[in-house]
């Protein structure tokens, strides 16, 4: 990778005005797939700034908040009691997310921030219908997720949480895996919760994460495998890879969402 | 360059490191630490698993400078001062779950990781599932399962029969 | 003390070693005054150079030199070597370009070195490589073997007409075809070997030093580090082989991928003579993908005739091997003489008929990969015996019973060459189908049918060729090595001894199933005898490991070397107890005179040979160490049946292997601890080309399955448990009767595994399918033939 200034700021007030010196400053929260990114000689940034020492790790539940620090790794989600209890689907696909390894330095900070289009979180995310909280503002999941590798954060904001609102009756994840790299090749989260019965795929669509109100409005009325599996997606704008075609992947987004609203029970 | 302090195995050592430097480099290259190992730039293969503050972790994916002030556990701190195997070393001898050696390093950190990881009991699936980030190409992984289902029993003594 | 001899499973003395992290591998390697290589290589699949402009690169930071095509040819340096010939049908020999060590001229494919940058540290040297400038002028490329051979289609070699590098056959094409014309059935099967990419955990790595008197040391990951010194000192460099040591420590596995000649092995050699200076290069994973041989990567026509009772009366063949843009090192003979020899399997088909066409095309050079043709011949026979099942309506157990070479018909002489010393495959076929349950499968397919799951259960009943080879007959056929192998045994004055092999061990445990068999055969304690390999600065010429051939050929010269120990032991043996030399025997690690209680230990004898006060001074000389080369009579023939249950998703098309019961004749085992594993492996590999591997390249030559993100390796949430078994017939012509036990778990597999996905997809209408079988493959084909299930 190319050489860069590494950075650790003590307050998130530091971190943005180290990352306003320059278009190329860049922040790495996990680095689980920055460094990779950087191994490939795909970025070449000025300045790295490190979020580790902001204090933005953490888990909580208050009122009908659950609110999960934008440091916080998957591991730690996977295996929280409170995440468990209040949105099971949550903690089912942290545990999912890459590997072992991946999961203890990975953050959902990081992975929101990025917005691979494989990427597990922004399903959940998007599906909760959750708030991503930054130094500046509140932004919606509805209005965060702006396209493949696209958010909407500006060059200097900061996600410093993540907060789901409860309670949510309903929720479950389930991922069919690309073959070798183990991404989301189709992921979908279903959850019925204060945001409503919400069905959010990653992988399969060209521009990351997206809804499907037509399994939406099935399960609202049913709550069911059965009542959605004779939605057929239609494969325009999915992805069609080595790994599999636009056709099979809208395919495996029926299958996979009738799994998750039988996990969900 | 930056002057990083870290602990490993047991041992606090400093050194300069470029902000580009990655963990594994550090241990390699300026530790002589060798027995950590790098089999790919993908991060897929876990040939460079170490313990940073008790976690698996590709040290391939970690820059040197976050590892500032963490203690660093690699394959060469796990035996005894004198010389005793690890539990998952020696079950790993014992069920030969291991052929060239490569991916090994990186197979006994993980091992390690996920038995102090699941206290409760480990079942052979379960074993597959966890290894996700380790790849051998040499002994179909069926001994090193066996292996890692060997040492739970150790590692957890009020589980032993 | 425990049993330590041959057949028990002794733990392996090299455990201790890589459990600590004190393994030693090229890349832990540092000299002092290290520099470091870099190469830049091509990243288009065919391209004219036009210009390079070093200059910017030479001038960066820590930069010590940059070379090209240019510099190395100006140094008289050719290319690298083929080290086999075919020949064609009408006798001409194949078609063998140029081969740069760095291109010239032109790039043909993805990976092709270009250039290489040498700097203070491996940063500098790669981040001035990347300030290379290099003019590339694209040309049509080409992946596929049958665009290949497409009138018209681009030249990879200009010299190179329709991109043929050979067009040979074997077997009595008119018996075939008196054969074909009288036969009640003839059944065809059209099917692609998918290429393989090798993948050993340890990158490729090479570290060349060259001292002040010109004393060169190359240390590399190398399965024969002998073959290297000889290819790359007389044929490359031309550094005599006394100034040129080629050491191979710890390899992190090979399977064929290490065996090879490589340019970097050349570029840190002579670069370090230039500079004076050790220069080491270590791949990166995407380097490897690109440079280290592939394997397979066949299409093949088959077919069979068959009378009215299901007896195979002839088989004829047609396949197209693809070489890819260079000949790697022993490349041609892998689609000839170690697949096309094959195609007899357990069968006793009269007549075969095999055409093989080799075709350049703009990719990896493809080279031998765990099996080399004998996975190929074993995928094409196996499916085809199914094909036949399925046409016929013949149960296919009792099809393979129906044609197999009887027990007592060996030895066996196959209308492709090959003499089969030894073998019983229906003791193996009912040892594997009694540990597969076979006849329990139909209730199990109907228990996953309840679960709606499609399960089928699949056999393949193989033989294959290893132990590679008499010398004299690889010669007849091309190859331009012998195929011997040396050992030499030292017995120390103490009675310790050091055993020095040939053969080398990147995994599979010889330093401990070696030593094994002499301390066995010596008689003394196992922990009184090492294994030493891969120096040639150590050991004597050896020909190195690959071919499943370090046992039976490389454990063969053992024996003679003990028999020559043995042999003179007795003469000291009978000098010192005063007796006769024919009434000495050696048993249990001493010499006794037959019918006394007089004995000398074997450290007694070799304390008088180094310390010969009492010594035939005047009949022998001092010392204890013999060597010997031993040259195989025969190939020897493992073989074997796999067994392997699948249950498929339909609704997502994923296979899961369920079960995998492999039970192997691998002749005389020394360490079954160490052959299951290795039967282990093997099987993996099948698994994994069966259901997972496959590299993609597009239509042009690009590379698509470049890293471990886009190449599925086996994990080990894919693979079974792997039950094996073996089941021996000794090798009549080798003292061992060992065989061989490396790469039969990677022949046998694949057609088990594809066998059973067709039996599972049966109602479907499938008769075949190629490899990979994809969870994708899977479910097109069960939505292409959803409707004719409704309709029926």
């Amino acid at each position: 990778m190319y050489d860069f200034a590494y950075q650790k700021p003590a307050s998130v007030a530091d971190a943005v005005k180290l990352l306003a010196t320059g278009p190329e400053a860049k922040v790495i929260a996990g680095g689980q797939t920055f460094i990779p990114v950087l191994k490939q000689r795909l970025n070449k940034p000025s300045s790295v700034v490190d979020l580790a020492g902001l204090g933005l790790s953490g888990i909580s539940v208050s009122g009908n908040t659950l609110t999960i620090g934008a440091m916080t790794t998957h591991a730690t989600v996977a295996r929280s009691a409170e995440v468990k209890k209040a949105i099971p689907g949550l903690a089912m696909l942290a545990s999912w997310i890459g590997d072992n390894q991946v999961r203890h330095r990975g953050t959902i900070g990081g992975s929101l921030a990025n917005n691979d289009p494989s990427a597990c979180y922004p399903a959940a995310v998007l599906a909760l219908g959750a708030v991503v909280k930054t130094n500046k503002r509140a932004i919606k999941a509805d209005d965060f997720f702006q396209g493949m590798f696209t958010t909407a954060l500006e060059p200097d904001e900061i996600i410093t949480a993540v907060e789901f609102p409860l309670p949510v009756e309903k929720s479950a994840y389930e991922k069919f895996r690309q073959p070798a790299s183990r991404y989301a090749m189709v992921g979908v989260f279903v959850a019925k919760g204060p945001a409503g019965v919400r069905v959010a795929v990653t992988g399969a669509g060209q521009n990351g994460v997206f809804r499907v109100p037509e399994m939406e409005a099935a399960l609202a009325k049913s709550w069911s495998a059965d009542a959605i599996a004779g939605v057929k997606v239609s494969p325009e704008g999915l992805n069609s890879d080595i790994h599999g075609s636009a056709a099979y992947r809208a395919h495996l987004i029926t299958v996979m969402a009738r799994r998750a609203v039988a996990a969900a029970g | 360059m930056a002057k990083i302090s870290l602990k490993v195995n047991g041992k606090a050592v400093s050194a300069e490191v470029e902000g580009r430097t990655l963990l594994v480099e550090l241990l390699r290259e300026k530790l002589g630490l060798t027995g950590t190992h790098v089999g790919c730039d993908t991060s897929q293969c876990g040939a460079c698993v170490v313990h940073v503050n008790g976690d698996s972790v590709k040290s391939c994916t970690m820059l040197a400078v976050q590892a500032e002030g963490a203690e660093i556990t690699t394959i060469e701190g796990l035996a005894a001062a004198d010389g005793t195997l690890h539990p998952m070393q020696a079950m790993f001898r014992e069920h030969h779950a291991l052929q060239c050696g490569f991916c090994t390093p990186g197979m006994v950190m993980s091992a390690i990781d996920i038995v102090q990881k699941h206290p409760a009991g480990l079942s052979e699936a379960q074993i597959r599932e966890e290894l996700e980030g380790n790849l051998c190409r040499c002994t179909g992984y069926h001994n090193i399962v066996k292996a890692i289902a060997a040492a739970f029993p150790l590692m957890h003594q009020k589980h032993a029969a | 003390m425990p049993f330590e001899g041959i057949g028990a499973s002794v733990k392996r003395r090299e455990d201790g070693r890589f459990l600590a992290g004190r393994g030693r591998y090229v890349d832990d390697m540092n000299r002092p005054g290290q520099v470091y290589a870099y190469i830049r290589r091509s990243d288009r699949p065919h391209a004219r150079i036009k210009h390079i402009d070093i200059a910017a690169a030479a001038a960066a930071p820590g930069v010590i030199a940059v070379y090209t095509g240019a510099d190395m040819a100006a140094d008289g340096i050719g290319g690298l070597p083929c080290g086999w010939q075919i020949h064609n049908k009408d006798g001409s020999p194949m078609a063998e370009p140029l081969h740069p060590v760095l291109a010239i001229g032109k790039v043909r494919h993805v990976g092709d070195p270009i250039a290489v940058v040498i700097a203070e540290t491996k940063t500098q040297a790669k981040d001035a490589a990347e300030l290379l400038v290099i003019d590339l002028e694209d040309l049509p490329g080409l992946a596929d073997i049958r665009a290949a051979t497409a009138a018209g289609a681009p030249l990879v070699h200009d010299d190179v007409p329709g991109n043929v590098c050979y067009d040979w056959h074997i077997g009595d094409k008119d018996a075939v075809d008196a054969a074909f014309a009288r036969a009640k059935h003839v059944v065809k099967l059209d099917l692609v070997n998918n290429r393989l990419i090798p993948n050993a955990m340890e990158p490729r790595a090479a570290l060349g030093e060259c001292d002040v008197a010109g004393h060169y040391t190359l240390s590399t990951t190398s399965q024969n580090p002998h073959v290297i010194r000889l290819l790359m000192g007389a044929f490359v460099l031309h550094i005599p082989e006394h100034k040129l040591r080629v050491i191979a420590p710890d390899v992190g596995g090979g399977f064929g991928s290490k065996i090879y000649h490589y340019a970097e092995e050349a570029i840190v050699t002579w670069a370090a003579g230039k500079l004076r200076r050790p220069v080491k290069w270590t791949a990166e994973r995407s380097e490897s993908f690109m440079s280290d041989a592939h394997g397979r990567d066949h299409v093949s026509h088959a077919e069979m005739a068959v009378d009215e009772s299901g007896h195979f009366l002839a088989l004829r063949v047609s396949t197209l091997a693809n070489m890819g843009a260079y000949l790697s090192t022993f490349a041609p003979s892998v689609p000839t003489y170690l697949y096309a020899t094959l195609l007899a399997g357990v069968y006793k088909t009269p007549a075969i008929y095999a055409e093989v066409k080799a075709i350049f095309t703009n990719t990896v050079p493809v080279d031998a990969y765990r099996g080399a043709g004998r996975p190929e011949a074993a995928f094409l026979l196996e499916r085809l015996v199914d094909a036949v099942a399925h046409d016929t309506g013949i149960d296919r157990v009792a099809l393979r019973r129906a044609n197999f070479i009887p027990a007592d018909a060996y030895p066996y002489q196959t209308p492709v060459a090959l003499q089969y010393d030894s073998g019983n495959h229906e003791m193996t076929l009912a040892e594997a189908l009694k540990a597969a349950d076979y006849a329990g499968f139909p209730a199990r397919r109907a228990e996953a049918a309840r679960r709606g799951k499609l399960r089928g259960i699949g056999i393949s009943t193989y033989l294959e060729a290893c132990g590679i080879a008499p010398s004299q007959v690889a010669g007849a056929l091309g190859a331009r090595a012998g195929l011997y192998e040396v050992a030499n045994i030292r017995v120390h004055p103490t009675g310790s001894v050091t055993v020095f092999t040939g053969a080398h061990s990147h995994g599979q445990g010889h330093e401990t199933t070696m030593a094994q068999l002499v301390a066995d055969q010596l008689g003394v304690p196992l922990d009184q005898v090492d294994v030493v390999h891969g120096d040639t600065g150590e050991i004597p010429f050896g020909m190195g490991t690959y071919g499943s051939r370090s046992l039976a050929v490389g454990g063969s010269a053992m024996v003679k070397a003990m028999d020559k120990i043995i042999a003179k032991g007795k003469r000291i043996a009978a000098h010192l107890m005063e007796a006769a030399v024919e009434d000495i025997e050696f048993k249990d690690g001493a010499f006794r005179v037959t019918g006394t209680d007089k004995a000398k230990a074997l450290a007694e004898i070799s304390l008088a040979a180094y310390v010969p006060h009492n010594y035939p001074i005047e009949e022998l000389e001092p010392g204890l160490e013999e060597t010997a080369f031993y040259d195989p009579k025969n190939f020897t023939y493992p073989g074997g049946c796999h067994v392997c249950e699948v249950e498929i998703d339909p609704e997502t098309g994923v296979t899961k292997v369920v079960n995998f019961v492999a039970v192997d004749d691998v002749g005389r085992v020394i360490n079954p601890m160490i052959v299951e594993g290795q039967v282990q492996g093997g099987v993996a590999q099948g698994i994994g080309q069966a259901l997972l591997e496959g590299a993609a390249y597009d239509a042009n030559g690009q590379l698509l399955s470049g890293s471990f993100m886009d190449y599925t390796m086996p994990r080990a949430d894919n693979l079974p448990n792997i039950t094996v078994g073996t089941e021996i017939t000794l090798c009549t012509h080798n003292p061992l009767g060992s065989k061989g036990c490396g790469e039969v778990g990677a022949i046998g597999s694949p057609p088990a595994v594809i066998n059973a996905v067709v039996d599972a997809l049966k109602e479907y209408g499938v008769r075949h399918l190629d490899m990979p079988a994809t969870a994708e493959k899977i479910w097109s084909i069960i939505q292409a033939n959803r409707p004719k299930m409704a309709a029926e």
